[in-house]
Order: C-alpha cells, then structure tokens, then sequence
C-alpha cells in the first residue's frame, strides 16, 4: 500500500497519455539507433544511460511546481546570456566556430541552455506584464530573443540560433503578437534576405544552401550528405528493406547515421509505412502536449508550454525536411530518436516542463 | 492605441486557442508537405534511388581468365603464365606522385626505366585506374611494402599474371607476344564487341599466334558481383560467373626443329619456312635476325623500342611473311613446268646456249650467269645446273600473260592464307598490272627477265615454300597453318585443325616426274647444290636461287668482293625430302648470302638432315671453311672461284 502510495506520489504530475505516446516514440528510436550503431552494445548501454538521465530528468522537472520555475526565468537568463558573452570572449573554437566554453573540468554549450531559458524568459516576461500588455512590451521582449540570438548567431551557429528565434517567436505569437507586426516582420526579414545572404552569411552556410539547391555540385563534399541520405530514404520504398537490412546504413554510405540523419536509416528500414506511423507518433505528441498547454492555468504556463511543445514540432521537422532533401543541413536531431544525451535531456526536460506546468493546477492562481 | 489595456481573461484565453489553432495548422500543414516529400521519395522516384542504392553497393569486378598455354608439337612450351607480384599506383588516390615515388624508392627500388614507364603509361591510361610501378617484386620487397603500406595510400601490391617466352628470341616472329591494350586495340574490341570481356584484363596479342589467334586465348573474363562499403571494400560475394580459360594451342611448329634452323643462320639475315607436304603445317618458320618477345610484355621501354625499330637489320620485320624477294632461279622449276604443261616445250626439246638471249631486232645481250654459255641445254639440264638463257627464251615463247596465269596456281602474286597476320602478296606482274601501277606498257625485255625470277617479280619465303609444296605434292596446295591441334578449356577436350587444300594443280605426272628428277639432279654432283647436297642418304630435291639486288649495267662484271655486302646477292634454295615421299618443304632465303648453293642450300640441308635422320649439325656456320662450290648461277656475273665467306655487317663496313 505504502509502495502504491509512493508510485501514485511520484508519477503524480506526469500525463499518462504523453507519456505513453513518448515511450513508444523511445522505444522506436533505441531499434533504430540499434540498427544505425551497428548492433554496438557499448553504444546502446550509453543510449540506454542517456535515456534514463533524461526521463530521471523529465520526471523530476515534472514535480517543480511553476511558481518555482517562473523564479528560474530571470536568473536562468541571465546566466546563459553572461555565459555566452564568456563565449564570444574566451571560448573555444571547434569546426570553426566557437560554441564552446570550457570551465576547467568540463565544457559547456551555453547555446543549449538557452533553448529552454529564451522561451522561458519571454514566457515570464509576458506574464509579467500580462495585465498591462503593450506594444512596447513585445518591443522589450522581441529585444530580449534578439540579444542571445545574435551572440549565438555571430559563433556562428546559424541552426540554434533560427531555432531558438522560432521557440522565441512561438511565445510572442501566442502571447498575442499583432499581425501587423508578424507580417510586417516578415517583410523586412525578406527583403533583408540579399543583404544577409550577401554579407551575413558565411561561406560554408552559403555552401549549405546551394548544396541544398543542387547537392551534385559537391557530390564528395557537402553534398554528399545529402545525396546519400535521400538515396537512402528513396530506396527504403513503399515498405522498406526491413529493420537492420538498410544497404546505405549498414555498408557505411550514410554519414552521421546514428545522430542527426537517423531518419534516413529509419526512412530506408521501414519505408513509406514506417514514415507515415512516425509522423503520426509526432504529430499524436504535438496534439496531446499542445492540448496540454492550452490547459495551462497561468499565461506563463500556457506560453512556455505551447512553445516547448511548438519547438519540439519544428526540429522534427527540420530534421526530417533535412535529411529527405527538402531544407539546408542544419545539425538538428531527429528529437527522441537521434543518438546524444543533450538533445533528449533537453526535449524531455520540455516535456516534464509542460506536464508540470499542467498538473500544478490546485496550487496556483492567477 | 496606447495606454493600459483591459484585460478579459475570456479573450485573452480565446485569443490564445486561436493562436493555437493556427500555430497547430501549419504544424499540420509543414508535415503534410513532409508526407508527400516521402511519397515523391519513395514511391513516384523508388526505381531511381533503388538503382541508385544498388549501384553503391554493388561493384562488378572483372575476374579475369588466364591466358591460353602455347604449344609446339611435342609439346614444348612457347608462351606460358607466370604468377608474380607487382606494386601498382591509382594516381587518383596516391596524391602527389612525384613525392611519393621518391618516398616509394626509399622501400623498395624504382629504376629510371620503371619511372619512365610509369610515366608513359599514366599519360594513357585514366587516373582511377592502376596502374604498375613495379614488376616482379621479390618476396621480401613484397615484404618490406607491406610494412610500410600505411605511407602509401593508393599504391598496391597485386598478383598478377604475367606472359614469359621460353624460347626468347627463337619464336619472336612465330609466336609473337603481348603488351599492354592501346588505343588502337580498344577501338578494334570495340568494333568487336568485346570490350566487356577485357575488362579486367591489360594485355592483348600484338604479334604472332599471340595476335592471330587472340580471341581463342585470351578466353571469357568471369564478373564477380561484390557487395561493397563506402570505402569500397568488399563485404561479400554475392554471386560469380568464373572466367574460362583461353585455349592451350598446340602448334605443328616444333622447337627443336625451329632452333636448329635459327642457328644455322649464323649471323646472317634471312628466312626460313618448313612446312609438312602431307597437310601444310608449318614445322618451322624463322626470321632473322629476331627480337626478345618477353621485353614487350612489362612494356617496352622508348629507348629499346627505338633500337629495335631503327636497327638497320630491322629486326621486327618478319621476313619470312613480309619480306619481299625477286624468287630469282627458284623459279625455274616452276617456269619448266609452265613450258611442259602450256605445250611451249617438250621434255626432249634442247637449245643451244652461247651464253647469251637476245630478242629479234635488239642487240640488248640478256646474258647467262655462265659467260661462255652451257652448250645444248634440254629442260632436265636447265634446272640442274640452272641455265638463264633456256629461261629467256622459254617467257618470251610463253608470254607474260600465260606464265602469269601459269604461276599464279602456285601461289606467286597471292597471300599464302597462313594464319599470321600481316603477310605480304609478293607480285606476279602482267602488263595490265603495269599500264594500272604505272601507266606504261609492257616491254618484252620484261616478259624475258622475268623468265629467271627477276623484274617485277617478287615473292616471300612463305610463297616460294608454298609453291615448292605443289611440285612435292603433285599439285596438291594445301593452305600453310601454324595451329595443329587446341584444347578446350571448359571440356577438355583435344580438336584437330583439319588440312585445308587450296588447290589441285592439275599437272601431267610425266612432267612432274621430269622436274623432281631435275630437282634431285640439283643436289648432286653437277648440279649447283652438289656440295650440300653431298653424300645425303635421301633423295633431295632443290632448287639453288639468287637474287639480284643491284642492277648491273651492260658490260659490267659483277664482282663481289667489290660490291658491299649490303648489296650483294641474296642467296635462295627452295627444297624438299625425300623426293620420293615428301616429308618435308623448304624455303631458304639468306640476305646478301651472294650465291643460293653455297649459303642457303647447306641451311636447308643441316634443317632437313635434322627433320629426317635427327641429326644435329656439328657446324652452324653456312658456309663450310674448305668446301669449294660449284660453277654457280649469279644473273648477269661471272663465275665464282672462291670460297664466299660469311661477311659480317660490321666489318664489312
């Protein structure tokens, strides 16, 4: 009774149905790194570590009551905007860019940090100012995105820092965002397209592009990525070729095939079928944790959540769009399936972020 | 709109469903976009990215087959394969070439020959393909590569077949060789089809029964289909079709027999071809001088190959197919028959021969060889002690166009059909010939001259053996071949080439009888082979011939010990034993050997004591210190007293 008791306590603030939903998504994507690492033992033991770090991870999440976490909003900010300004300063250069920064034990990438934090952060901010919401809010708030994305664009780390725009954006556009302002932004960001492409961009993100465009340009270089990976996903056919059978997996065609092309190992094994149920897994978790948020008691609840939730959707399909040819290469994992420890601790993290700002409902008021 | 808004929750909550709607809409939407993405992926392009898929994985290696073994007719070995191992570089992935041949000598030795070839060769070849650096490495360079494979990307060491020629030097003309595919070679596979059958392989016949009977073997190259990874190793075998050895050949040529002749030579130029009366194989077929058929193989070095092809011996000609001869008195038989035969001459009919033929109306003197003239000369005599005048006088009754028709039934003026290529026709002249090659008429003169083999005339050793064949044969022709017998490689089995006859010659038995007794009358004493036809315990019948190859002018004496020896005579004797039952034919020609009794006659004899008593010759030199020859038929000279010695090039000079 006492051990009923104790589960009931600990699983209290967790969605049954998003978690079931979750589980089926992990329990997919571990056959799938299986398949990608080669059947390495070493290699599932660590993905089977990371999966417990991370659901450890969304499970204790779920229990900070949302109060608590609003309290973390500026500090959190904060921090990661003083660590990426250690990074601009002292940090350290890897593949040409300087993402990291290391701190005499180990290294960090405050640009993870702020995945959750800038969300958070506007989420706060616009609950904040809820009851007295202007214009000139969203103008602060829109400052408050633009300031790390711009440290973390100058890295330069084109992906995250679109990324965390769009989970920046999600909160103002829930938050109520004129469409004014959204269209005129649109406008200016498309009409400022030449001028960044001409003198914003750096060469290899250039290369990215019009690698996307016409990946035979560079068929050994950047293109072959993308070459292989779409091969990959249109020889997989209607059926595919059956799980651990994948010729462009497991003759070593596909690079990066257990992190962020996984889907085209995925794509190749199980095929059109296999396709349609993962973007109906996906589109299931979007649905239950958007219906989730909504159910939010605070607006900082409502927007933080609905943004988690709106980012988790946007990687999926980034990565996928990526690696079926469709986007540029942008290292973005497939979310839940791709093999690494910080992109799962990071999305369940979201997840236990949204399944506590739900389940906290007796205890807060607005 | 400034100021403080009031807040509805209700609105705002509304408001914010709304948002959510859209935001959840287009989420919808991008992967709707995403599905058709796949459909578009994996359904409408599944046969192209399929194809695509499978060509990454799979790779077709060539299993190339071994090359067929080169028989004689014991069963002597005159091509083979050997097993060695050689270092190859793919320039692709080698990076800079010229730093790491440098570094490539420091493990295992690179001359400047192999630099050069490589260079060569890589100029020919594309960059992804391998190409050699170095043949037959030792075991120990092996070895030492091995252990320092890791500097060298792109460079391996592969076991490769490679061709070797036994016999070197013996079977050059013969046997040919291979070398590596050029251009020329690919455009003639390709017009063949068979560039799919040479994948894998480098090496085609370029000479010889190497060239001539390449498609039997080079044999069908074997596909292994290999499933490859990225790097282009091979993970398995998915399925192999083995290649098919090419066919062993078994020639009728015979080794012994070939080397014997080849040394009798001396130091001589010329060529020798025997072939078997009973079927028409080429026993031996020798040119000289000859050449090293195994240094094509690795591929000639420009330095060799331009000593080779300058020298003025010119070595890779094969004269015994393409050397061009006027058949000078060894065409007197033929011409007798031609007399007999047309009904120009009775075998009884004599002339008086004052040393002399001039045509009426022509004080032009077509002089005998021997000044004074041979007295009365009926056909026997004229072959045996091989009077001119009979000759001009018999082509001039006979005329041009009779004797062109005549001879041609023998062979002269046409391809002997043996299977070499690159034989030459020789020329049977006739005046419509003349007016077509140089818009003249015929001059009678001409019809004289050529009655003894000269003028237009012209043979090779092969025609002249040939039509010796028909006389032996009693007008059989049978066409000269090389291959007597072949193996197929898939069976087993042994098939025997057929004897092919060219032509029946029909010729009046009483005639034939008539020239083979003048023949054997030839190498006895009194005929101008006697000396080396001495004491020969079978009937040997031949005919002695000597070619001009300077004109002299009227009134001059030929005199040879003046004339250098790059224009003196060729020396010619056509043969074959024993004359009752031929076992064997011969054509001798020795270039500048001066007279055909004293330098060509004794090779046919050391060849033919050789082929019918297995005697060897104790003495290879052609002309015997000591021995003194007989009066001796030169055209238009006087007669030789002394003893002609072999003179070599170099000191004659």
């Amino acid at each position: 009774m006492i051990l009923r008791t104790l589960f009931s306590r600990l699983f209290a603030h967790l969605d049954g149905p998003l978690v079931g939903l979750l589980a089926l998504l992990l329990l997919l994507g571990s056959s799938v790194v299986y398949s990608a690492s080669g059947e390495s033992p070493a290699k599932m033991a660590s993905h089977f570590l990371n999966l417990s770090v991370a659901l450890s991870a969304m499970l204790l999440v779920s229990h900070i009551p949302p109060q608590r976490l609003m309290q973390f909003a500026l500090p959190a900010y904060a921090v990661g905007l003083i660590l990426l300004l250690g990074v601009a300063l002292f940090g350290i250069v890897v593949n040409g860019s300087r993402r990291w920064l290391e701190l005499g034990v180990t290294r960090i990438q405050p640009s993870e940090l702020m995945r959750l934090a800038v969300p958070m952060m506007l989420a706060w901010y616009l609950h904040y100012k809820q009851e007295t919401l202007r214009g000139r809010d969203f103008l602060v708030a829109g400052l408050l995105l633009a300031l790390p994305v711009g440290f973390i664009a100058k890295q330069p780390d084109l992906g995250t820092s679109l990324l965390i725009t769009a989970s920046g954006f999600y909160v103002l556009f829930l938050g109520g965002l004129s469409w004014k302002i959204i269209v005129g932004a649109a406008v200016t960001a498309g009409s400022a397209l030449p001028v960044a492409w001409n003198y914003l961009l750096h060469d290899y993100q250039r290369g990215r592009v019009l690698t996307l465009i016409d990946p035979s340009s560079d068929p050994l270089g950047a293109g072959y990525h993308i070459i292989q990976s779409t091969i990959a996903v249109g020889s997989g056919g209607v059926a595919g070729k059956g799980w651990m059978a994948g010729t462009q997996t497991h003759l070593d065609f596909l690079p990066e095939r257990s992190t962020d092309f996984i889907f085209a190992v995925y794509s190749e094994e199980f095929g059109l079928i296999g396709n349609l149920f993962l973007l109906l897994l996906y589109a299931a978790i979007i649905w239950r944790g958007l219906l989730l948020a909504s159910g939010a008691p605070s607006l900082f609840g409502r927007l933080f959540a609905g943004a988690i939730v709106l980012t988790f959707a946007t990687y999926a399909f980034v990565n996928m769009g990526m690696v079926s040819g469709i986007l540029p290469v942008v290292g973005v994992p497939l979310p839940l399936v791709s093999y690494g420890g910080t992109s799962m601790v990071t999305v369940l993290v979201g997840f236990g972020i949204v399944m506590s700002l739900v389940t906290h409902k007796k205890l807060v008021k607005t | 709109m400034s100021g403080l808004r009031l807040i509805n929750p209700e609105v705002e909550f509304l408001r914010y469903r709304r948002r959510m709607e859209i935001a959840g809409g287009v989420a919808a939407l991008l992967f709707l976009t995403l599905f058709s993405r796949f459909v578009w992926l994996q359904i409408i392009q599944y046969d192209h990215y399929h194809a695509l898929a499978e060509n990454n994985r799979i790779s077709l290696v060539p299993a190339p087959p071994s090359r067929g073994v080169i028989y004689d007719r014991q069963g002597e070995v005159l091509a083979q394969n050997f097993s060695a191992y050689t270092l190859e570089i793919t320039p692709d992935k080698a990076g800079k070439l010229e730093a790491t041949l440098d570094q490539l000598g420091e493990v295992v030795s690179i001359d400047a020959g192999d630099r050069k070839r490589f260079k060569r060769l890589l100029a020919e070849s594309k960059n992804f393909e391998s190409i050699p650096i170095r043949n037959r490495l030792t075991e120990e360079e092996v070895a030492r590569f091995t252990v320092n494979r890791y500097r060298f990307p792109g460079i391996e060491v592969k076991a490769r077949l490679f061709r070797q020629y036994p016999y070197g030097e013996i079977f050059s003309h013969v046997v040919g060789y291979i070398g590596r595919i050029g251009q020329h070679d690919l455009d003639r596979l390709g017009a063949s089809e068979q560039l799919a059958n040479y994948r894998g392989t480098d090496h085609i016949g370029k000479l010889g029964i190497e060239a001539s009977y390449e498609a039997w073997l080079h044999g069908r190259t074997g596909i292994e289909k290999v499933e490859t990874d990225s790097s282009g190793r091979a993970v398995r075998l998915l399925s192999r079709s083995a290649p098919v050895s090419g066919h062993n050949l078994y020639l009728h040529l015979d080794a012994r027999l070939q080397q014997v002749a080849e040394k009798v030579f001396g130091d001589y130029r010329g060529a020798l071809v025997a072939l078997d009366p009973r079927n028409g194989g080429v026993l031996a077929l020798v040119s000289k001088p000859g050449f090293d058929p195994n240094l094509f193989v690795d591929g000639i070095d420009s330095a060799t190959w331009r000593e080779l092809n300058d020298a003025h011996e010119r070595p890779l000609i094969n004269r015994a197919l393409r050397g061009v001869y006027p058949p000078g008195s060894t065409l007197k038989p033929f011409m007798g028959l031609a007399g007999l035969e047309l009904g120009v001459r009775k075998p009884g009919d004599t002339i008086a021969d004052p040393g002399y033929f001039t045509l009426s109306g022509s004080s032009h003197r077509y002089r005998d060889w021997k000044k004074d003239g041979h007295g009365m000369v009926d056909l026997k005599k004229s072959i045996t002690i091989s009077c001119d005048t009979y000759y001009y006088g018999l082509a001039h009754q006979m005329g041009i166009e009779h004797m062109a028709g005549f001879l041609t039934q023998f062979g002269f003026g046409q391809k002997s059909g043996v299977d070499l290529d690159g034989e030459l026709a020789g020329l049977m002249p006739t005046p419509e010939w003349k007016q077509r090659r140089f818009k003249q008429p015929w001059w009678p003169g001409e019809t004289v001259i050529a009655g003894i083999g000269q003028g237009y005339v012209l043979s090779t050793p092969m025609q002249l053996a040939v039509a010796t064949m028909a006389i032996a044969n009693d007008g059989v022709v049978y066409k000269p071949q090389l291959i007597r017998a072949w193996r197929d490689p898939a069976s087993g089995l042994m098939s025997y080439a057929a004897p092919r006859i060219l032509r029946r010659i029909p010729l009046k038995p009483e005639f034939l009888r008539l020239v083979k007794e003048a023949m054997v009358d030839v190498t006895l004493p009194g005929g101008t082979a006697a000396v080396a036809g001495a004491n020969a315990p079978y009937l040997f019948a031949g005919k002695t011939g000597t070619a001009q190859v300077v004109g002299i002018r009227q009134g001059e004496k030929y005199d040879e010990h003046r004339v250098a020896a790059r224009n003196r005579d060729h020396a010619l004797f056509i043969a074959f034993a024993p004359a009752d039952a031929p076992k064997i034919v011969l054509a001798v020609m020795v270039e500048n050997g001066g007279h055909g009794g004293s330098t060509a006659a004794p090779v046919a004899r050391k060849v033919i004591d050789y082929w019918l008593l297995g005697k060897l010759p104790t003495v290879y030199a052609p002309s015997e210190p000591g021995a003194t020859p007989p009066d001796e038929e030169a055209e238009d000279a006087g007669p030789a007293d002394e003893t002609v010695r072999p003179v070599l090039e170099g000191v004659a000079q």
